[in-house]
Order: structure tokens, then C-alpha cells, then sequence
């Protein structure tokens, strides 16, 4: 182990800020981070054992006790659920005899739930070693579960489990005759850098990522910035269940990313440039860097840039399993090295960003959408969409339609022209921008997709009548409580409280007041969180509890009160002691 | 003329590059924290200083303070919200003031009271926590630790050790030590380290000095947390 450790830092020349891509090699080979692991990573590194251990705790994908040399992972996604995981995760349990959330004690095998893979229009969905494996189905699992059982290894399964779909259903501005090589930056450099920064300003293009911030202002405020030294970073962090549109764009799209990303660079003054990518990604990883060489070699990327005096360069580093790494400064912090902890604000990443260096952070879509700016002109993609919200948006459409998948529509579009395309019919309500966006009843489906009126990062997942609307919102609050980062005390325990008390509701021990202390709880983890993470956890009860305040209603019990606790089961150790178990022996929790 | 901004009103002088949480204290003004510590970066992470700058929540002890600020510091609703969050951190330890040796002596119990706390409000996680004892001199009691991280400050900035780090996410957040063994005893930890008297609860405790001060005689038995706060973390700033 020691020679791999070393082999691995010195043959990639890792440096402390490399602490994910190191820990991930190392829990890849030997299916867990060893403790003589990671003091030779410390003091390889220069870095406190400390720091690598907090950051194997933070990271899903990381583990301090062992794994299986087949570490499988389904993902416990609201539409995932929807489309029969669980009769899977029963099949998966007895054909190779191994629990949920357990390693099986030969070691071969581990089996736990993962977050939203980003196959959310082809799921059920798993990951196997970190491959994605799509539309997982019964007669798949007896394939999988033969080939763990021969021990074949991950590299030699067939590829057809891993074939991953694009799933594009309607393009448009952005998705319509992707642009040439080299196009954007040719359009850029002839017109002038400064011209197209104002050509970037007049098409209105606002940041895809869902919090909408100006990306012209963005990019102005980053080059205006008194340094030598400015990064570009694309968030392919993409983490909100329901949104699978940067895996897409990135699959078949890449060229065109990248070339956003050098085209910000240019502009804002640049030389290095990062693409965070989901770990559970990891399926696009060498096609990504093929895509990198191939620019490289075209004099896309690297020194003196089309013949300029411009240089850049861009790195892909994998993440491991934290949605809160989609917030930019949390990102930034994990291409440090260090567990996804948002930062205080200010300063804001555009100044003071990776390494303390001026940054720009952009959603992959975005970058997408300033190539075609560059090469078609402001004016183009602003005769399209809203007054507040210019050009399109790129859906991830999934849950109950008959064609899931990706659409790009104009913003303005209505939700039910939206879902007419996708045909989607007997609809019960929509999740608009993923778990931590709204929750629209199917009176609502006048309203559209915009930043002044429904907002998304992409994220449009669609259920159907014959859900339930407390199941769905039960997935979501378990998301955020499992995904809080544990840095401030509202989220921290806030989020974990809001689990506690929907559980307690939901599975029917609420009483009078108990859907009163929900709300209050839900006001405050929204008002006093620190990030968006935490102030957007409530917003699956918020918004239903507005909206179907019935629901809530209808399951507590006709009690003033309900104790948090099971009081027979409490004296279950007491009855076993006095060895009784008669009438007398139990009591009743409360006189209803 | 000097800098000002409005705090409830009153206004009050600032120099650049102060926080909120600065400008206020030099005036006086008491803001409740507990993982604010003058000597120490901000960390943000408590939330109980979060204050209403011109109408937005921010938290006091890093957000700058600048021209034309009107902040909110002393309103109900704010300490409404002080108080449940303060009630989160009880619950989510497992804090038994009468029988802490820290009572008295303690931030958050003090703080408690200073916001009203009467009861812990939300239902207890009773989590199970361990005590690391091994050390000579310093007693780790993992039950009572709120993740302020001044210790980690205080050991990294002050004592030059790292000794500290939290580790974990979310409600598994917990308190980890710089050693191979994860014991307090195979650290360089020493007991007149900063690191071993910051902790604003009864996580880290000096072995062998429990009671030396009997309980009512303790700095807090007689005067409020604001007042000793602001006290002490004057003599700090003006350092």
C-alpha cells in the first residue's frame, strides 16, 4: 500500500489541494481509507490527519471502515422510488444475501442507498464502484448479482449496463446546431473580448444554476478585481434530485462547455480553470479528459489559444458524494481539498474564490449558453423569453409523463404546455426546481418558467394522482437532513428535527399541535440557516402545507397530545426484569 | 467625523474592517454568540448573533460593518429565534446542567437564561456520545460539545497545534483529536494551552479544579452573561 500511495502522489504530482482525488484512488483499490493510509497521506501532503479524516466523514464515497470489493448503491430518489426500487432493493437483499445499508461478511459485497444519481429519467437507478448503472430492472439484478457471484471484475461487465441515455426531446436556441469548434472564441477574439462581454450583457443571460445572478455582471466584477491571477470554475455539481441536464450536456455537449469556460477566461483574464464533476459522474470522467486532449492538441486549450497571446487551462476534479458541494463557495472549499463547508459572505467567490484568487463559478449551462452568445450576439438570445428571464432554459423532465427526458423550452413557457410535450396526463402536482424549490398544485399549471415566477435549475419532476404527496415530501425533508453539512445550528439540527417531526406526522403519532411546531420549525431553519441548503429545506412541507393543509390534518390523531416516545415499549426491559407480562403489566399511552 | 452605523437606533461609531459584532461591543452593545471569541477568526456557525442588517438576516460576528448599516439586534423576534436555537443545541447534546461541573461557569447556560430558555422546547436526540478521559490533565466530554470550533481556533491559531477538528456531517457532526490512536493523551495537548480553556461549555475541562469555586460564588451566578461579556471581550479587542 505504501508504494501506491506514493506511486499515486508523485506520478500525478498531487499537492494538498488534490486530498479528494487521492482519497478516492486509494478507497477505490483497497475499498476503504486504511488508517496507515491516511497518516502516509499526511505526511506525503503536508496536512493534518485530521483534515483527511474530517474529509472522508464529510464525503459519501469516502469510507474509514471497509466496503465491499462490490460497493453497490441504489438511489433512494423520490423517482427512483416511483419506478419500483424497492421491489429491487428485496430482490438485490435475497439474491445476494446481503442487507441494506450492510457488507456482507465475506467482504465481497456492500449494499446501501444512495442520493439522486442524475439517471432520474432512467431509473431505477444504481451505482456499482461509482459506475452509474441506469434502468436498473429485475432481470439486470440476476445479471449483476451472476457476475458478482463469478467475482468478475466491474471493468469486464457488460457494457450495455452502462449505457447511459441522452434522452434530448426537444432542442432549442442552445441545443439546435451545437456551434464549431473554436467558433465562440474565433466570434470573441474578432469582435473583441470587451465587445463581447457587452454582447453578454445585452442577451440578459442570467447563471443556470437556479439563483439567477447576472452572469455578464459576474464575469465584469471578477475581471475588475486587482490581481494576476483568476480561475474559472464550471459546477457540474449537479446534485438536486430531479435535474439530470449537465450530465446530458456534458456527454454530448462537452466541447461546447469547455469552450464557455475559455471563453470566461479570456474575458475575465484567467489561466486556470476547474470542472467540478459529480462523483457520480464518474461514467464521463476519461471521456471528459479525451475531450480536454483533443482541445489541447487543436490549440483550443493550453498556450497561446488560437494563435492569441491567451493561456488556459482546464482540470477535472470528481467530487464524492455531497450535494451541498453545488453551492459555489462549498465547491470551492472541496477543490481545496476540504470538506464542502459553505464560506461566509462576504467576500463572494468573485473575489476572493479558490485559493483566495478572484473566481467565477458558472453552472454548465451557462457556459453553454455564452458560446452561442459569442458566436450569434446578444440580441439574438434575448428576443427569446421574458422580460426578467431572456433566452431558455434546459429541463430535466421525469416522474410520471410518457416521455421523460430533456427539454428546452423559452422561458415564459407554461407549465402546462410543458407537460402536453413530455404527455404527462391525471397530474397531481409538480416538483418546480428540484426538493428545494416549489411544489405546484395542478390548479397552477397557468404559471411558467421564469425567474420571476417559477424559478428551476432545471429540476421538473411530475406526479401523477395516484401519489402521495406525504411520501414525497417525507423523501425530500430526508434528503436534507441527511445532506446538511452540520455547520450551522439551525440546518444542522433544524433539518434533522424537521425528519424527526414529518416522521412522527406522518407515521400517525401527531397530535393538535404537532403540525403548528412543524411549521414554526420549518420558519426558522428558513429564516436562520446559513446557506441555501438549509433555507430551502423546508420548502417541500412549506409549500404543501400551504397548499394541502388537509393532508397534514388528516393524519394526526383526535388527541391534545402525543407523547414523542412509545411508553409500553419503554417498559418492555422493566417486564422482562419482574418477568410478567400480564394486563396489569402495560399501559395505554394516552386516554383517547 | 467617524464612520456609524444604527444599531436598534442608536448610533454607533465604527472602524473599517470591524464586524458588527465588534462595532457593537466597543459601544457597549451586547450581541449573544457562542462561537464568536474576539481573539479568533469568526467562524459564523452558532447563529446566535444573527442581527437584521438593513432588513436581511446576517450574522454579526462576520458580516462588516459599513456606512448607512441600520441594524436590528434587540427585537423579539430575534431573540425568539435566539432562544430556539439555543434550545437546538440542547437538545441535540445531552446537557444535564445540576450535574455538569462547568454550571456556572458555562456560555450556553448562561446564555439560556439570558434569552429566557425555560424548557428544551424540541424533543431531545439523546445521542450517544463517548468521553475521552485518557489525558492526564484534560477531560473530553463529548456529550456536552456544540461544534463552536474554538478549540480548534485556539489550538491551530494560539497554541500552534492542531490538536482539534470537527469532523462528520450533519447531526453526526463530532469533535475529533490530532492523534493515531484518536485519544486526548497521545496528543501534544498540554493544560495551560488556550485550546484547554475556551470551550464555552463543559466539553473540555480542566481535571482536579471541579470545584474550587463552589457553585453560587460562579462567574455567572451573579451577573449576566451581557454584562460579562461585555467586560471581557473589551479588554479583548482593545488588546
Amino acid at each position: 500500500m505504501q508504494v501506491f500511495i506514493q506511486d499515486l502522489i508523485e506520478k500525478n504530482r498531487y499537492h494538498a489541494t488534490d486530498l479528494l482525488a487521492v482519497l478516492r484512488a486509494i478507497q477505490a483499490q483497497y475499498y476503504h481509507i486504511p488508517k496507515a493510509a491516511i497518516e502516509q497521506v499526511a505526511a506525503t501532503l503536508n496536512i493534518t490527519r485530521t483534515q483527511i479524516i474530517g474529509v472522508i466523514e464529510f464525503y459519501s464515497f469516502l469510507h474509514l471502515s471497509p466496503r465491499g470489493q462490490y460497493d453497490l448503491l441504489i438511489s433512494d430518489s423520490i423517482t427512483d422510488q416511483m419506478l419500483g426500487k424497492q421491489d429491487l432493493v428485496v430482490q438485490i437483499e435475497q439474491t445476494l444475501n446481503v442487507k441494506l445499508g450492510e457488507l456482507r461478511s465475506d467482504g465481497l459485497i456492500s449494499f446501501d442507498n444512495t442520493s439522486c444519481t442524475g439517471l432520474c429519467d432512467q431509473g431505477p437507478a444504481g451505482l456499482i464502484n461509482g459506475y452509474a448503472l441506469p434502468h436498473l430492472t429485475p432481470a439486470k439484478i440476476d445479471i449483476i448479482a451472476e457476475l458478482i457471484k463469478q467475482k468478475i471484475s466491474v471493468s469486464a461487465w457488460p457494457i450495455e449496463l452502462f449505457a447511459v441515455k441522452d434522452n434530448i426531446l426537444k432542442a432549442g436556441l442552445l441545443l439546435n446546431e451545437p456551434i464549431l469548434q473554436g467558433e465562440a472564441l474565433h466570434a470573441a477574439f474578432k469582435r473583441g473580448l470587451k465587445e463581447t462581454l457587452k454582447e453578454l450583457d445585452i442577451s440578459g443571460l442570467r447563471g443556470r444554476g437556479g439563483a439567477g445572478f447576472k452572469t455578464a455582471t459576474k464575469w465584469q466584477f471578477c475581471a475588475e478585481e486587482i490581481t494576476d491571477e483568476r480561475i474559472v470554475v464550471c459546477n457540474a455539481d449537479e446534485g438536486e434530485p430531479g435535474t439530470f441536464k449537465d450530465r446530458v450536456l456534458l456527454n454530448s455537449y462537452a466541447h461546447q462547455v469547455f469552450e464557455g469556460m475559455t471563453l470566461c477566461a479570456a474575458i475575465i483574464g484567467a489561466q486556470q480553470g476547474f470542472l467540478y464533476l459529480r462523483g457520480e459522474y464518474l461514467h464521463l470522467y476519461e471521456k471528459l479528459n479525451d475531450v480536454l486532449a483533443e482541445r489541447r492538441l487543436a490549440g483550443l486549450l493550453g498556450n497561446n489559444i488560437i494563435e492569441t497571446n491567451f493561456s488556459f487551462d482546464i482540470t477535472i476534479c470528481l467530487g464524492a458524494g455531497a450535494y451541498i458541494c453545488g453551492e459555489e463557495s462549498a465547491l470551492i472549499e472541496s477543490l481545496e481539498g476540504k470538506m464542502g463547508i459553505p464560506r461566509n459572505r462576504p467576500p463572494y467567490p468573485v473575489t476572493h474564490g479558490y485559493l483566495g484568487k478572484p473566481t467565477v463559478v458558472n453552472n454548465v449551462e451557462t457556459y453553454l449558453a455564452a458560446t452561442k452568445i459569442a458566436v450569434n450576439g446578444g440580441e439574438w438570445f434575448a428576443s427569446i423569453g421574458t422580460e426578467k428571464s431572456k433566452g431558455t432554459k434546459i429541463l430535466s423532465i421525469c416522474g410520471d409523463c410518457a416521455q421523460p427526458g430533456i427539454y428546452e423550452v423559452a422561458f415564459g413557457t407554461t407549465v402546462q404546455n410543458i407537460l402536453d410535450d413530455c404527455g404527462a396526463k391525471d397530474v397531481l402536482g409538480i416538483q418546480i426546481g428540484g426538493p428545494s424549490g416549489t411544489f405546484i398544485a395542478n390548479t397552477e399549471f397557468a404559471r411558467k418558467i421564469a425567474f420571476e415566477d417559477l424559478a428551476t435549475g432545471g429540476s421538473f419532476i411530475i406526479f401523477n394522482n395516484t401519489r402521495n404527496i406525504l411520501d414525497i415530501v417525507n423523501n425530500f425533508t430526508h434528503f436534507f437532513a441527511h445532506e446538511s453539512c452540520g455547520f450551522c445550528t439551525p440546518c444542522r439540527v433544524g433539518t434533522s428535527l424537521l425528519k424527526n417531526q414529518l416522521d412522527k406526522i406522518v407515521n400517525g403519532h401527531g397530535s393538535a399541535g404537532d403540525v403548528v411546531a412543524l411549521e414554526e420549525l420549518c420558519q426558522l431553519v428558513k429564516t436562520q440557516s446559513h446557506c441555501g441548503l438549509g433555507q430551502t429545506a423546508a420548502n417541500p412541507i412549506l409549500s404543501t402545507l400551504e397548499r394541502y393543509p388537509e393532508l397534514y390534518q388528516a393524519q394526526l390523531k383526535k388527541i391534545s397530545y402525543e407523547p414523542g416516545f412509545d411508553l409500553d415499549a419503554a417498559l418492555e426491559t422493566a417486564r422482562r426484569m419482574a418477568n410478567r407480562n400480564d394486563a396489569a403489566a402495560h399501559l395505554t399511552q394516552v386516554e383517547e | 467625523m467617524a464612520k456609524t452605523i444604527t444599531i436598534d437606533g442608536v448610533n454607533i461609531p465604527y472602524e473599517e474592517g470591524q464586524t458588527i459584532i465588534e462595532a457593537a461591543t466597543t459601544a457597549g452593545i451586547y450581541i449573544p454568540h457562542l462561537c464568536h471569541h474576539p481573539e479568533f477568526t469568526p467562524h459564523g456557525s452558532c447563529k446566535l448573533c444573527t442581527v437584521k442588517v438593513n432588513g436581511r438576516n446576517c450574522s454579526a460576528c462576520t458580516f462588516p460593518a459599513m456606512e448607512g448599516q441600520e441594524v436590528i439586534n434587540n427585537a423579539k423576534d430575534l431573540n425568539d429565534d435566539r432562544q430556539k436555537i439555543t434550545q437546538m443545541l440542547f437538545v441535540e447534546g445531552n446537557h444535564f446542567c445540576p450535574s455538569c461541573e462547568k454550571t456556572g461557569n458555562c456560555q450556553l447556560q448562561a446564555v439560556a437564561y439570558h434569552l429566557n430558555m425555560l424548557d428544551d422546547h424540541f424533543p431531545l436526540f439523546y445521542q450517544h456520545r463517548e468521553m475521552d478521559a485518557s489525558h492526564a490533565d484534560i477531560l473530553i466530554d463529548h456529550n456536552r460539545c456544540i461544534f463552536c470550533t474554538l478549540c480548534v481556533r485556539a489550538s491551530h491559531a494560539h497554541d500552534g497545534k492542531d490538536v482539534f477538528a470537527i469532523s462528520g456531517r450533519g447531526i453526526n457532526k463530532h469533535l475529533i483529536v490530532n492523534s493515531e490512536s484518536g485519544l486526548l493523551k497521545d496528543t501534544n495537548m498540554a493544560a495551560t494551552d488556550k485550546a484547554a480553556h475556551i470551550c464555552p461549555t463543559g466539553a473540555i475541562l480542566i481535571k482536579h479544579t471541579a470545584y474550587q469555586v463552589p457553585i453560587g460564588e460562579r462567574l455567572y451566578d451573579h451577573q449576566q452573561i451581557d454584562q460579562v461579556s461585555l467586560n471581557t471581550e473589551l479588554v479583548d479587542h482593545d488588546k
